[in-house]
């Protein structure tokens, strides 16, 4: 494994950078997306990384970029109201300043994916830091073969970007499977988890590379499933969720066994993770 | 080879004297609250001349020497990081202004000279510049103004056990330091065999009134007390193997065995000169115009250590022991290529229940699980 050192040679961002609030959207009872102006007029990020977003003086929080890669001009972020930093967060108004250090953290394998068919597994907010991802490949859907979403919700009105998943959906090139775990009466989708959507799903486990977004739980699952249906364990990827204070390798909070999560992931290949998963509270 | 020179102690002392003319704020150790601490220091007056500590797991007492040596006695609960990662400094400050906020750089580090530096402390401080000095301008700043002097240990306490760690009791080959001494009693009279380690070290001893050059039998005798000295380690660990060992072994049952005993009370990542977790708090005047990023010590033993939404992933504190030793003997040199612990036994010493690390290791040897002989009580997730 190569060592901080050769790999972030120079001094990392401590300050964060003001950001202005373009628009600050709900998109669930308990989560938004924010639109901010960068000060420079671009914001280049790779899909699958985040930044540190910071309120004048309440905190500072990982969140994953979800917007579009091909617009930068915008930093477009998804965030679920959890405690103190995410609530200050609902209640920034356009025209207010945030903190933006970032980006930080590896990408989504889209260039790996090149050439293959592509699943994409979900669950709950874990479709914000996919969403980059998706855009990229449905704008150059040419380059793989099938592309798969799958997603599962709590239950219909926890179902983020309604919008685009019925439009992504309509596509004759793209499946769309959702599950929710509780339905109401007005639900016609599947109910259930969203790992017993890959069972159903219409891909080449020998020639797909996966990613996976969600839960930690519905990620070890998902994965089993995968690797049970003939998805080797280096083509499957997940994004981790580790408490993280610093995002440039100097706090020590977000280690998941020798790994930083916040500059050798989030995103790492199952093969690496799989031993550690298994184990009880590393 | 560099030169060794013979001071006295007055020749000791215009070390001290030189520094402060460079503008260094001098530390060192003086006897703090019944044990031996590191603060600021005026001259070698205020060092614990004449005292020792005696070391046992989840003890230590200071006791007179039977000599007025100015370095009889080990490592304190402190270690130089209270210096170079302190355990509160503001690391940057915000005003508001009409479009936003402005951060501003907090005031700049004093430059520290380290008087007094042990063979393992200046190893640890080694361990620490390779988390920190690649990417961290807060502790490189501190780092770089540092002048540290190392003293040689001739004698070891009970806890130590850097000959297995390769750290002491003598600075290394290539140990990085600006200047380092050996105290030794040279015909009745204590007396310091000294070389540079950089060139500001040379510039600095070039000042010194007095030295000679040491004679072959001084060079002899400094041999033979360090010999002394390494053979006056008594405790060790087996390192052989020992990251694989750690990491083959995350799911012993062995970790409820001393989770029952840890009090998770933190205590050994403070007082550890290589543990460098630490915690940010953002802070804003009442009126809201200013803020502040401050830099905390942290552990990995705090509960809310690896909090996340839903509760902390550690909660036992077999978890977070496991994470405590598995981070120091094996995922550090994944990470930074070395060891995470140089072997200077603080951990050992301020345990309250003096859980003994080194007892620790060959424990789980015992149990080890690529033998067959794992505690049986699976840890697997359903
Ligand atoms: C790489 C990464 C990407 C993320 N992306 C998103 C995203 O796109 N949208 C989103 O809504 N959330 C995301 N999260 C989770 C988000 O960071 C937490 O919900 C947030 O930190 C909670 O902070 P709080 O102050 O609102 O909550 P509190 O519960 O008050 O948190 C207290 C402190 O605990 C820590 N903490 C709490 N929960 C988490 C957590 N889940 N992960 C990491 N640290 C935590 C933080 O340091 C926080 O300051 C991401 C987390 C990581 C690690
Ligand atoms: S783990 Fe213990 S013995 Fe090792 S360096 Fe830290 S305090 Fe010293
Ligand atoms: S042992 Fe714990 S507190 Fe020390 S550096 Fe490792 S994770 Fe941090
Ligand atoms: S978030 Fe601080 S080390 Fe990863």
């Amino acid at each position: 494994m190569a060592t901080l050192t050769e790999l972030t040679p120079k001094l990392a961002p401590m300050e964060p950078v003001p950001f202005v609030v373009r628009s600050i959207r709900d998109e669930l009872s308990d989560t938004f997306t924010l639109e901010l102006d960068p000060p420079d007029g671009v914001f280049e990020f790779l899909p699958g990384q985040f930044t540190m977003l910071y309120v004048f003086g309440i905190g500072e929080v990982p969140i994953s970029v979800s917007g579009d890669p091909a617009q930068p001009s915008t930093l477009v972020q998804t965030i679920r109201g959890v405690g103190a930093v995410t609530y200050a967060l609902r209640q920034v108004r356009p025209g207010d300043v945030v903190g933006v250090r970032g980006p930080f953290g590896t990408e989504w394998p889209l260039a790996e994916a090149d050439g293959h068919d592509i699943v994409f597994v979900a669950g709950g907010i874990g479709l914000a830091p996919l969403r980059p991802a998706i855009y990229s490949v449905l704008a150059n859907r040419q380059r793989y073969g099938k592309v798969v979403l799958l997603y599962g919700a709590r239950s219909p009105s926890d179902m983020l970007f309604t919008q685009e998943l019925l439009e992504w959906g309509g596509r004759y090139d793209v499946d769309v499977l959702i599950t929710v775990d509780n339905a109401d009466r007005q639900w016609r989708g599947a109910v259930g988890v969203v790992t017993k959507l890959v069972r159903r799903a219409p891909f080449d486990p020998h020639d797909t590379v996966a990613m996976v977004c969600g839960p930690e739980v519905m990620m070890r699952f998902s994965a089993q499933e995968l690797e049970g249906r003939g998805v080797p364990q280096h083509r499957i990827h997940l994004s981790m969720e580790r408490n993280m204070k610093c995002g440039i390798g100097l706090c020590g909070h977000c280690q998941f066994g020798g790994r930083f999560v916040c500059w050798q992931g989030p995103v790492f290949s199952y093969d690496e993770l799989a031993p550690l998963l298994l184990v009880k509270e590393v | 080879m560099p030169e060794t020179l013979v001071l006295d102690r007055s020749g000791l002392a215009s070390i001290l004297s030189e520094l402060r003319a460079r503008d260094y704020l001098l530390v060192g150790p003086t006897i703090q609250q019944e044990a031996i601490g590191y603060g600021p220091i005026d001259s070698l007056d205020d060092l614990p001349q004449g005292w020792t500590n005696v070391q046992s797991p989840g003890a230590s007492h200071l006791e007179r020497r039977d000599d007025e040596r100015l370095f009889g006695y080990v490592v304190g609960p402190h270690s130089w990081k209270k210096y170079l990662m302190p355990n509160e400094v503001v690391i940057w400050r915000g005003e508001r202004t009409d479009t936003g906020f402005e951060t501003v750089p907090p005031e700049p580090a004093p430059a520290y000279a380290l008087f007094g530096v042990r063979p393992c402390e200046v190893a640890a401080i080694a361990v620490q510049d390779a988390v920190f000095m690649p990417t961290d301008r807060v502790y490189r700043e501190r780092r770089e103004a540092a002048f540290i002097v190392a003293v040689n240990c001739t004698q070891a306490g009970a806890n130590c056990f850097c000959t297995s760690m390769g750290t002491g009791p003598a600075v290394g080959e290539d140990a990085v330091f600006d200047i380092a001494f050996t105290e030794v009693d040279r015909n009745g009279t204590l007396a310091y065999l000294v070389e540079a380690g950089s060139d500001d070290g040379a510039a600095v001893l070039q000042t010194v009134v007095g030295a000679e050059p040491a004679s072959d039998a001084d060079l002899a005798m400094l041999e033979s007390v360090l010999q002394e000295a390494a053979a006056s380690v008594t405790k060790t660990m087996d390192t052989d193997g020992i990251h694989d060992l750690m990491l083959a072994n995350l799911r012993n049952g062995y970790w409820e065995d001393v989770g029952g005993r840890c009090l998770a009370c933190t205590n050994c990542t403070m007082v550890c000169p290589t543990c460098f977790c630490n915690t940010v708090e953002d802070t804003m005047t009442l009126d809201g115009t200013t803020a502040e990023r401050t830099r905390k010590w942290d552990s990995c033993f705090s509960i809310d250590f690896s909090y996340i939404h839903g509760g902390p992933l550690r909660m036992t504190p077999e978890a977070r022991y496991r994470q405590w030793l598995t981070h120091k003997l094996a995922t550090w040199f994944d990470q930074y290529g070395t060891s995470g612990c140089v072997g200077c036994g603080r951990c050992i010493t301020w345990c309250p229940v003096g859980i003994d690390l080194t007892a620790e290791v060959a424990a789980l040897r015992r149990v080890d699980a690529r033998q067959g002989l794992s505690v049986p009580l699976p840890e697997v997730m359903a």
